[in-house]
């Protein structure tokens, strides 16, 4: 009797906690790409493999969960946000995992070798962009603050703060890249042709990941500023 | 008239059992739906909301149920036609009693989101149409309390809306807001036992004999809300800053603020719940008693007898008791996601509004008030997501209780007719 009171179904299932559960699978999927590069300069084939198999675990459980969000989010849905934002948001959040994997895919089903002065400035670039995934995380975590808040006041301010430092974690990435590139065309002549554009195109893919990360945090500025 | 009087401690015995049937059901589910905002948002338990509901519900009958009663019980039928046939009244208000009773039985088991008003309304418009004619309906009555479904639900948003924007302004987008809501927490206390007592005694206690002034009225509302706020500050002064939880969700501690704040939002709607729809049960039985107590005069003026509010009282809480505390339970456990802030704002709009269409004497909805009350905070960008599909339940429940209630209201009239008049 009264299974579904007018206020049982009022209630639909709120997108934010999912959304911040992908966000940290997604998060967790992108700091096992500094494992990978690590297992590459150490030339450690096993643990190479074991973590591009974690990655495209990883990948997949965001994906589940995207779909399930997806599934749950009828246009009835009344929500503090645009729903098209949030499913924009979603989507670039999803671009982090599936840039991880094709990293893992390429990394493993390629043999590539890395020159020794490129070893550091690329680890580095690594760290970087994942530190822009981490902030991207974090800043996601904020949702529900931001939800109590009305997306309004001090709360509101901060998280647009993050979303400035963000920004900045994301041009060093640019910064670093750059370097690394032009260190790769030092090794021009000495590298196999192949190598070098994978090399190059290998370097783009670690910048994505701060780019997708910069762009979850400037879409969700226009969730704020709705 | 021989009728009524041959008869008339059967209908009078037949008048108690209808109305106690109706305001059990009343008690098993309706009052789950007011309680429902209170339970789900985590601040009160199962238990203290029963107990509120038994006391509060029984309170606002007795003290302010008089004037909606009176509105089912002479308000919607044109009485002048009816002189010399006071049996047909009689037979009439019992079948639409039955009527509510039965429809609301078969909605709250298939789930969905009937009012126990329009049910009433319906059953006595139902057997006004059948059994006297389309002249014995009091329409420009019926099309006020038809404008009031509609508006008190959207007053009742507004209100949230207003109350979920004072409550960002004052406590949430503060530098301090644990501070602020410890402040600011006894005064939104003091206005709910401000507005709700002031709502009801501004001339609403003429049947409890007691009348005072308007200059009188806000003292003791002041006086009551002042009371309340301190008991409030007394609660909420015990809320301590809860440092793990808030690392997790910054505003942890500022929600519990609001957890004791909540039982008097509680009182409130369980007040206001009960100035209104227990009148639904109790207005036809105050109609048949009044006609057989004055031997059949139908334009009797005698005021409401006490013993009647008791009744409906008695009904609900017997209801509580024996059903209600499931649903609640149920529907508690559907709506976790409403917060303690989200969960008062939406209570007090809701109480606030029934109480003061009580004072109009409005039959209103107290569950689709509710509803607006949540749908204001939403509107407020509060609440993670609502689904907006229940407000087309609610008025295809509009669409299908008013004339179902009266077929079946006719029906049962009839039926009576044949076995007391032949």
């Amino acid at each position: 009797m009264a299974g579904n009171s007018p206020f049982a179904s009022l209630f639909g299932r709120s997108p934010f906690k999912p959304m911040q559960e992908h966000m940290r699978t997604v998060n967790t999927c992108a700091i096992e790409v500094i494992k990978l590069f690590e297992a590459l300069c150490d030339c450690d084939q096993e643990k190479l493999k074991a973590t591009q198999q974690k990655i495209f675990d990883l990948e997949h459980e965001a994906d589940t969960i995207k779909n399930q969000l997806r599934a749950h989010l009828p246009k009835s849905l009344f929500m503090p946000v645009d729903r098209r934002d949030l499913l924009e948001v979603l989507d670039l959040q999803d671009t982090i995992a599936d840039t991880a994997q094709d990293i893992a895919g390429l990394l493993v089903e390629r043999k590539m070798t890395i020159p020794d002065d490129m070893r550091e400035p690329l680890l580095s670039m690594v760290r970087r962009c994942v530190d822009a995934c981490n902030m991207a995380c974090k800043i996601i975590e904020r949702l529900d603050e931001l939800v109590e808040t009305g997306f309004r006041g001090p709360e509101s301010e901060s998280v647009l703060g993050m979303v400035e430092e963000l920004n900045k974690i994301e041009s060093d990435t640019d910064q670093m890249g750059l370097e690394l590139k032009r260190k790769l065309f030092a090794h021009e002549d000495d590298m196999n042709p192949v190598s070098v554009v994978f090399w190059h195109e290998l370097i783009n893919m670690v910048g994505e990941l701060a780019d997708y990360a910069e762009k979850v945090g400037n879409r969700l500025r226009l969730l704020v500023a709705r | 008239m021989e009728i009524i009087q041959e008869h008339g401690m059967i209908f009078l015995i037949i008048a108690v059992i209808f109305g106690l049937y109706m305001t059990w059901g009343i008690g098993a589910n309706d009052v789950a739906n007011v309680m429902g905002t209170s339970v789900g948002s985590g601040a009160i338990t199962v238990t203290t909301a029963i107990i509120i509901a038994a006391i509060f519900e029984f309170l606002g009958a007795v003290v302010a149920g008089g004037n909606v009663t009176q509105t089912i019980r002479k308000g919607i039928i044109d009485p002048v036609p009816l002189e010399g046939a006071p049996e047909i009244l009689v037979l009439g208000m019992l079948a639409s009693l039955l009527a509510a009773a039965v429809w609301l039985m078969i909605a709250s088991m298939r789930g969905w989101p009937v009012s126990t008003t329009h049910a009433i309304v319906g059953a006595v418009v139902g057997f006004a149409i059948a059994g006297i004619g389309l002249e014995a309906v009091n329409w420009p009555k019926i099309s006020q309390i038809v404008a009031s479904w509609v508006v008190s639900p959207v007053l009742g948003g507004i209100f949230s809306f207003a109350l979920m924007m004072s409550i960002r302004h004052l406590i949430l987008n503060t530098p301090n807001p644990f501070a602020a809501a410890k402040r600011w927490g006894p005064v939104y206390v003091f206005l709910v036992g401000f507005v709700i007592t002031l709502v009801s005694l501004f001339k609403g206690l003429k049947h409890l004999d007691i009348e005072l002034s308007i200059q009188m009225s806000f003292l003791v509302a002041a006086i009551m809300g002042a009371a309340v706020g301190l008991i409030g500050w007394a609660l909420i002064r015990r809320v301590k800053v809860d440092e793990e939880a808030d690392k997790e969700f910054h505003y942890a501690s500022v929600e519990k603020v609001f957890v004791p704040m909540m039982l008097f939002t509680a009182c409130g709607m369980a007040f206001a719940h009960g100035s209104n729809d227990v009148a639904n049960g109790v207005g036809p039985m105050a109609a048949v008693v009044g006609l057989v107590q004055s031997g059949g005069e139908v334009s009797q003026s005698s005021a409401l007898p006490l013993w009647i509010l008791l009744v409906g009282g008695f009904g609900i809480v017997v209801g509580l008791a024996t059903y209600g505390y499931k649903v609640m339970r149920t529907i508690g456990s559907k709506i976790t996601e409403l917060t303690p802030t989200r969960g008062f704002c939406a209570t007090m709009a809701a109480a606030m509004t029934v109480v003061l269409a009580s004072r109009t004497g409005m039959p209103v909805s107290t569950t689709h008030i509710a509803v607006g009350g949540v749908i204001g905070v939403g509107m407020a960008r509060g609440i993670g997501a609502l689904d907006l599909r229940v407000i087309g339940g609610i008025i295809m429940s509009w669409i299908t209780t008013l004339p179902v209630a009266g077929a079946l209201s006719a029906l049962f009239y009839f039926i009576l007719r044949t076995i007391f008049i032949g």
